[in-house]
């Protein structure tokens, strides 16, 4: 079982304070976009064996949506940053890049 | 015989005499005992049966991986099956009994199925019950399904209690041996939290009983000095009868503590689930010997030396007058020097190695007068129900017997294997052991954590390490390191104690004995007791094909009965590997997966049961509905009533009698439950028309608009009234199930997309109590607690307004979902239960009747209403059911919109909603499907609708019922048939799901 | 105030610590951008105290301020205080984006009494929150699960504990307080 740090309250918890929620950064795709871009706006996610950028909320706790940069496979946690992003922030990139040299997430490295 | 000698047992308190009974004969034992040594001290070696072939079982650990010695405890609602023998701690008035037998424990009639052996080879199962097919269900199923399972499953409810505890520690150690305590301290004195778990109920593993000295004082000793010392220190927490049972991600552990198993009766819980999040763990868990594999090593009073040993320095018990001893390595030596020094016999010890020199250990047996056959070897045992001697070979022929020993025990010993599993649990990988024949952990493989650095470390023997002075220095170093990687430091360098113990001579891996053994006694030679699993049966899932270790387990359910292979692993992969002629660490070995061993699901349950079984979520009305016959109607963790039945009244004539009280004058609902989330900012509008269909940011203050929300998918998840409560803030009402999932919804899109707009959300459902006044007659009712002007024109349908009632501030919402004059009132829900009664007797007069979900639902029914959950599945639109009026054509965007335009979403054949009318006025099945001509790829009716609500009206004295039908609304008054399960088919035609007060008349009063 | 009646109308259970339903509790819910001045100001108007710092609650006397999350506070205060207390912050913030709600009826509180270390146990069966004095102290204050269901909790002093849930669960709430501090099921875990 998981833990993580919510970095917007600041509390290290168990995962069951914790609820998943899919792959981060997603691009809304609405009225009058393709049918392709919606289609992989609601259906492709990156399911990656390894580094992953995802979405948690804290919702047994402050209730706020956060981002976790982990990896699928040692479930080593690279870093947790706020939501309100689109795009990981510079020291979580370079975390991630201390530990996994050359990784690449969709358009990020 | 086994019997209690008249001096020993380390672990018995003497002056305590304590009586049980097995198998209804009264026995007695100490305080201190366990079942097993307790059993043995009155010659009951003969323990159970095993589960294929029902052969006579008896002891053969002394300890958790004792395979046979299980049995059923307790009577009534204290019995359980399958309690270990050897972990159960005696108490006075313990009742056991043997398992897996008929009629008796003595003499067994399953036990033809050992002279069938030969053709109950490995696979026999799947082999045998293939064909024919038709046989499974009715022949071979049932026959078995009654020789399956182990023991009996309990018949009684359970009434003792179980908990868990979160505990939070920087160091774990599990096991407290004397390379825990070593680990424990090493760590303690840097001043990290250390908590030392330990599963027997005594510290010092068995070192006291293998003897030796650390810094120069008996084993004893130290062990009583370091767990004074660690008891002392405010960092340490030590807690005996506590199993290390898993290791899971980010340093979880499961700890079991048997709090009350050895004092039944006593006040507290019956075990205790300890889930600990540690930052490192040691792993000293100790080794178990293995087994040698020889002809008859399954007959009862062939025994681990190990526990030979044990049964006498711990328990004082001799487990046979006369023992031979038989082993490939120096260890088996103490245990029959152990037993000459207590004055029993040991014909010989059979060594299957060849030495140069003598070691020491050596030295003293022979020193004792005990006999040592070097290269010797067991050619068979002999005794049925017990041994009564063995035949002697040498190890390196094929087993031509040289000699016979008369004796009545054997004591055994393959070599030791670290138990390596809570090491594994969590990813720890294994390296082959030359030295030692054994997997050992592989430190640079260590399972990794959240920070991507190893968080387990094994110590002492667990590591393969199995000289005293080398445990306590491997100890030592592993204590420390863990508290380091833990981020602590010394605070004065720590001394390593030092242990001194006789050097050994080399082992010698023995996988089979003698080495040559033909069939006849490999056919013989155990590997798994419990499940019955030979050295032939291995070598047969070889030669036929299951060369992969997991599939030559499962193909003989080697190491898959409930000791999950302790005894048996290593002994089975090292013929398995000789068998296909490669070395062990090519063939592996198979997962280690939690629990260590079994622990009871009662403590995975915890406190979860009974009233704390789920949280039962209560309205403020909630004692008065449970005091007026409400029969109860889960709604998600809500308790709602379906309806109130009255003495002698049946539900469904309880349900009638609400809607008709209803339709015709008065009905008050507990409408507590329903969502209800207010929504602020100045961007709340524009926030509410991306999340409703329609639009809400035109809402007038004081007005209520009905809102449908979809998902991005398009689906319809929730609908409800919305209310302006002023320019910048409303009241959106969700469904009951609705509240906390579309709050979280709203969240969602606030944190993560909309981030900038200027909207906050409370979650208010539980704040109000909220009471739906409905009826003809709700009106008059309100009056009489009112001075405020609620009058049509005051506050029409569709509108709300603040108005104190019954001396309560309330707001009255003019909203229906039953299509009568309605209004539904909320207060603060400390007041709720007042205003049920202020309702109930300002009513009175107009025969107030209370009513439940089912006349709730009948009455939305009766008015076409549809209900998220019964008209909706998660497949379907709002343009599906009707409601293209709720979706606004103005808006550019709102959730759902994009995917509503997909072509499968607008295609005209997707079924649309309609009311369905059956011609003989019966009710129709709930779900049941209309069929269309033909059938499909696979050979079933095709179909063209299906019912999706259906209730028996009592307003209109008829069945009536929704459901979505392809080209539905084009084909009013077409008559469906809907077969029902029966075969017969049920036909109904086509209307408009409107059934009652079509132009809506009553409502608008 | 006779018609008005808390969740469990003050129940209370004796084992080997107490636990007490606390009867009706003025609690109001702000929203805001904690950073303004302004919004800080009518806080600790309304909450008698000065607002505390990410995971933590002010307490004074019978009134207190509780930090939820980076843009939401906690208001306690005496029951019949919260309508008045309630307008302040409407009053202040006018023309200021915020949410002030009164929530006093949507929870119930609990008070769990005794010896600190067995105060701590009884929480620490419930929730996965390390309950040791080291990690967490009077002051702190922490939003976690209990059991199945959402609670805050904290130590206004040594040997007490209070405990927020949601009034629909205060039932399920007490029974597993009582449960967990049935005498006999001491665990001996702090000290």
């Amino acid at each position: 079982m998981l833990i993580l740090t919510c970095p917007v309250c600041g509390v290290t918890a168990e995962e069951t304070e914790f609820h998943g929620g899919g792959e981060a950064h997603l691009k809304r795709f609405g009225p009058g976009s393709s049918e392709g871009d919606f289609h992989d706006y609601l259906f492709s996610k990156e399911n990656p064996k390894g580094v992953h950028l995802e979405r948690w909320r804290h919702n047994n706790g402050c209730g706020k949506w956060f981002h976790a940069a982990r990896d699928t496979v040692t479930l080593e946690v690279y870093g947790t940053y706020p939501a309100q992003t689109s795009e990981p922030p510079q020291d979580i990139k370079d975390a991630i890049s201390a530990k996994r040299p050359g990784w690449t997430w969709r358009d990020f490295s | 015989m086994s019997t209690r000698l008249a001096t020993g047992g380390r672990l018995l308190d003497k002056s305590r005499q304590l009586k049980f009974a097995f198998n209804g004969k009264q026995l007695r034992g100490f305080a201190g005992d366990t079942i097993a040594s307790a059993l043995l001290a009155n010659d009951q070696m003969l323990i159970g049966r095993s589960f294929k072939y029902h052969r006579p079982r008896g002891v053969v650990a002394s300890g958790a991986e004792e395979p046979n010695g299980l049995v059923g405890m307790g009577t009534d609602d204290s019995f359980e099956p399958n309690q270990r023998v050897t972990t159960t701690e005696l108490y006075d008035g313990l009742t056991a009994s043997s398992q897996n037998h008929w009629p008796s424990l003595e003499f067994d009639v399953g036990v033809i199925n050992s002279k069938l052996s030969r053709f109950l080879p490995a696979g026999f199962y799947y082999k045998t019950f293939m064909y024919p097919r038709a046989f499974w269900k009715h022949v071979y199923e049932p026959i078995i399904r009654q020789s399956a399972g182990l023991g009996k499953a309990p018949k009684h409810r359970d009434p003792d209690t179980y908990e868990h505890f979160y505990a939070f520690t920087d160091v774990l150690v599990i096991g407290g041996g004397v390379a825990g305590l070593t680990a424990a301290r090493a760590a303690a004195l840097t001043g990290a939290r250390v908590m030392v778990i330990e599963q027997t109920a005594h510290w010092g593993g068995r070192a006291p009983v293998d003897g030796g000295s650390v810094d120069g004082q008996p084993v004893d000793t130290f062990i009583t000095e370091i767990v004074a010392q660690l008891d002392a220190m405010d960092n340490v927490t030590l807690r005996t009868r506590t199993m290390g049972a898993g290791v899971y991600d980010h340093g979880y552990v499961l700890g079991y503590e048997r709090v009350g198993d050895h004092q039944p009766g006593a006040a507290g819980p019956r075990h205790r689930l300890w889930r600990i999040r540690a930052t490192q763990i040691v792993t000293a868990t100790g080794a178990i010997e293995r087994p040698l594999s020889f002809a008859g090593n399954d007959v009862p009073g062939v025994m681990l030396a190990s526990a030979v040993r044990d049964y006498a320095v711990d328990y004082g018990v001799s487990v046979g007058d006369r023992t031979v001893v038989v082993t490939n390595n120096d260890d088996a030596y103490r245990t029959a020097i152990t037993l000459k020094k207590l004055g029993l016999d040991v014909p010989a010890i059979l060594d299957a190695r060849v030495t140069a020199q003598d070691s020491p250990l050596m030295t003293e047996a022979k020193g004792l007068g005990i006999t040592v056959m070097m290269g010797h070897a067991i050619s068979s045992v002999k005794g049925g129900k017990r041994v009564t001697g063995v035949a002697v070979c040498s190890q390196a022929g094929e087993g031509a017997v040289l000699k016979e020993i008369a004796c009545d025990a054997v004591a055994m010993s393959g070599g030791w294997s670290p138990v390596v599993h809570l090491w594994s649990h969590c990813g720890g990988k294994l390296i082959w052991d030359e030295a030692t024949a054994a997997f050992r952990p592989d430190a640079s493989k260590a399972p990794t954590g959240a920070t991507g650095e190893g968080f387990v470390l094994p110590a002492g023997a667990a590591n393969g390490v199995l000289h005293l002075g080398a445990v306590l220095a491997d100890s030592d170093v592993a204590g420390y390191a863990a508290a380091k990687a833990a981020g602590f430091t010394p605070k004065k360098p720590a001394k390593a104690p030092q242990g001194n113990a006789p050097d050994e001579a080399q082992m010698m891996p023995v996988w089979m004995m003698p080495q040559g053994a033909g069939y006849d006694k490999r056919s013989k030679a155990w590997l798994d007791y419990q499940n019955d699993v030979k050295v032939s049966d291995v070598q047969l899932a070889a030669r036929e094909g299951f060369e992969s270790v997991e599939h030559a387990k499962r193909y003989t359910t080697l190491g898959m009965a409930t000791d999950q292979g302790k005894l048996s692993n290593i002994n089975g992969l090292a013929i398995l590997s000789d068998t296909l002629n490669q070395p062990i660490p090519q063939t592996g070995t198979t997962t280690f997966r939690p629990p260590y061993t079994p622990i009871s699901m009662a403590s995975i349950a915890g406190e979860a049961r009974d009233e704390r079984f789920q949280p039962l979520r209560r309205t403020p009305m909630y004692d008065w509905h449970a005091e007026n016959g409400a029969y109860w109607e889960p709604v998600g963790h809500w308790r709602r009533p379906y309806c109130y039945q009255r003495a002698g009244e049946t539900i469904e004539a309880a349900v009638a009698r609400e809607v008709t009280a209803t339709r015709e004058s008065l009905g008050l609902l507990d409408a507590s439950t329903l969502g209800k989330l207010m929504v602020k900012g100045p961007d709340a509008g524009k926030f509410l028309d991306m999340l409703y269909t329609n639009m809400m940011s035109t809402l007038k203050p004081g007005r209520c608009r009905y809102g449908l929300m979809c998902n991005e998918n398009g689906f319809l998840i929730d609908d409800g009234v919305v209310a302006r409560i002023d320019d910048e803030t409303f009241l959106c009402h969700t469904t009951t199930g609705g509240a906390e999932s579309i709050h979280g919804h709203m969240e969602e899109w606030l944190q993560t997309e909309w981030w900038d707009w200027n909207v906050y959300v409370a979650n208010l459902t539980e704040e109000y109590a909220q009471i739906a006044v409905v009826g003809p007659r709700a009106r008059d009712t309100l009056a009489k607690l009112t001075g405020d002007d609620i009058s049509a024109d005051t506050l029409p349908f569709m509108a709300w307004a603040d108005i104190t009632l019954g001396g309560m501030q309330a707001r009255a919402y003019r909203i229906s979902f039953s299509g009568e004059l309605s209004y539904e009132i909320a207060v603060k829900a400390s007041e709720g239960r007042a205003l049920w009664d202020a309702l109930l007797a300002a009513g009175a007069e107009y025969n107030a009747t209370t009513y439940g979900t089912e006349a709730l639902h009948i009455m939305r029914a009766e008015k076409g209403f549809i209900m998220i959950g019964d008209e909706t599945d998660g497949t379907v639109i709002p343009q599906d059911l009707g409601l293209g009026w709720a979706i606004s054509k103005k808006k550019e965007d709102y959730l759902g919109k994009r995917a509503q335009a997909r072509s499968h979403m607008t295609d005209p054949k997707r079924w649309k909603l309609v009311g369905l009318e059956t011609l003989d006025g019966s009710v129709l099945p709930d779900g049941a499907y209309c069929t269309a001509d033909g059938t499909n790829d696979n050979g079933q009716r095709n179909v063209q609708g299906r019912v999706t609500s259906t209730y028996h009206s009592p307003t209109l004295g008829r069945g009536i019922a929704m459901g979505l039908v392809l080209n539905g609304p084009d084909r009013m008054g077409d008559v469906l048939e809907f077969p029902k399960v029966d075969g017969a088919a049920i036909k109904a035609k086509i209307v408009d799901p409107v059934f009652f007060d079509r132009e809506g008349e009553k409502q608008n009063v | 105030m006779s018609n008005t009646v808390s969740a469990l109308n003050g129940a209370s259970a004796s084992g080997y610590v107490q636990v007490h339903e606390m009867g009706l509790q003025g609690m109001i819910t702000l929203r805001g951008d904690l950073s303004a001045k302004k919004l800080v100001d009518a806080a600790k108007t309304a909450g008698g105290t000065n607002v505390p710092g990410r995971g933590h609650i002010a307490l004074s006397g019978a009134h207190g301020i509780a930090w939820m999350s980076p843009d939401e506070l906690l208001i306690l205060t005496p029951y019949d205080e919260v309508d008045a207390r309630l307008e302040g912050i409407t009053s202040k913030l006018a023309g200021t984006h915020h949410l002030a709600v009164n929530v006093s009826d949507a929870r119930a509180m609990f008070a769990v009494s005794g010896d600190d270390a067995l105060v701590r146990e009884t929480l620490a069966k419930l929730c996965p929150v390390d309950m040791s004095a080291a990690a967490f102290a009077p002051g702190q204050f922490r939003r976690t699960r209990m059991a199945q269901v959402p609670a805050a909790i904290w130590l206004p002093e040594t040997g007490e504990a209070r405990v927020i849930c949601f009034r629909s669960v205060a039932q399920y709430v007490f029974d597993l307080l009582k449960g967990a501090s049935l005498a006999g099921s001491e665990v001996g875990y702090f000290r």
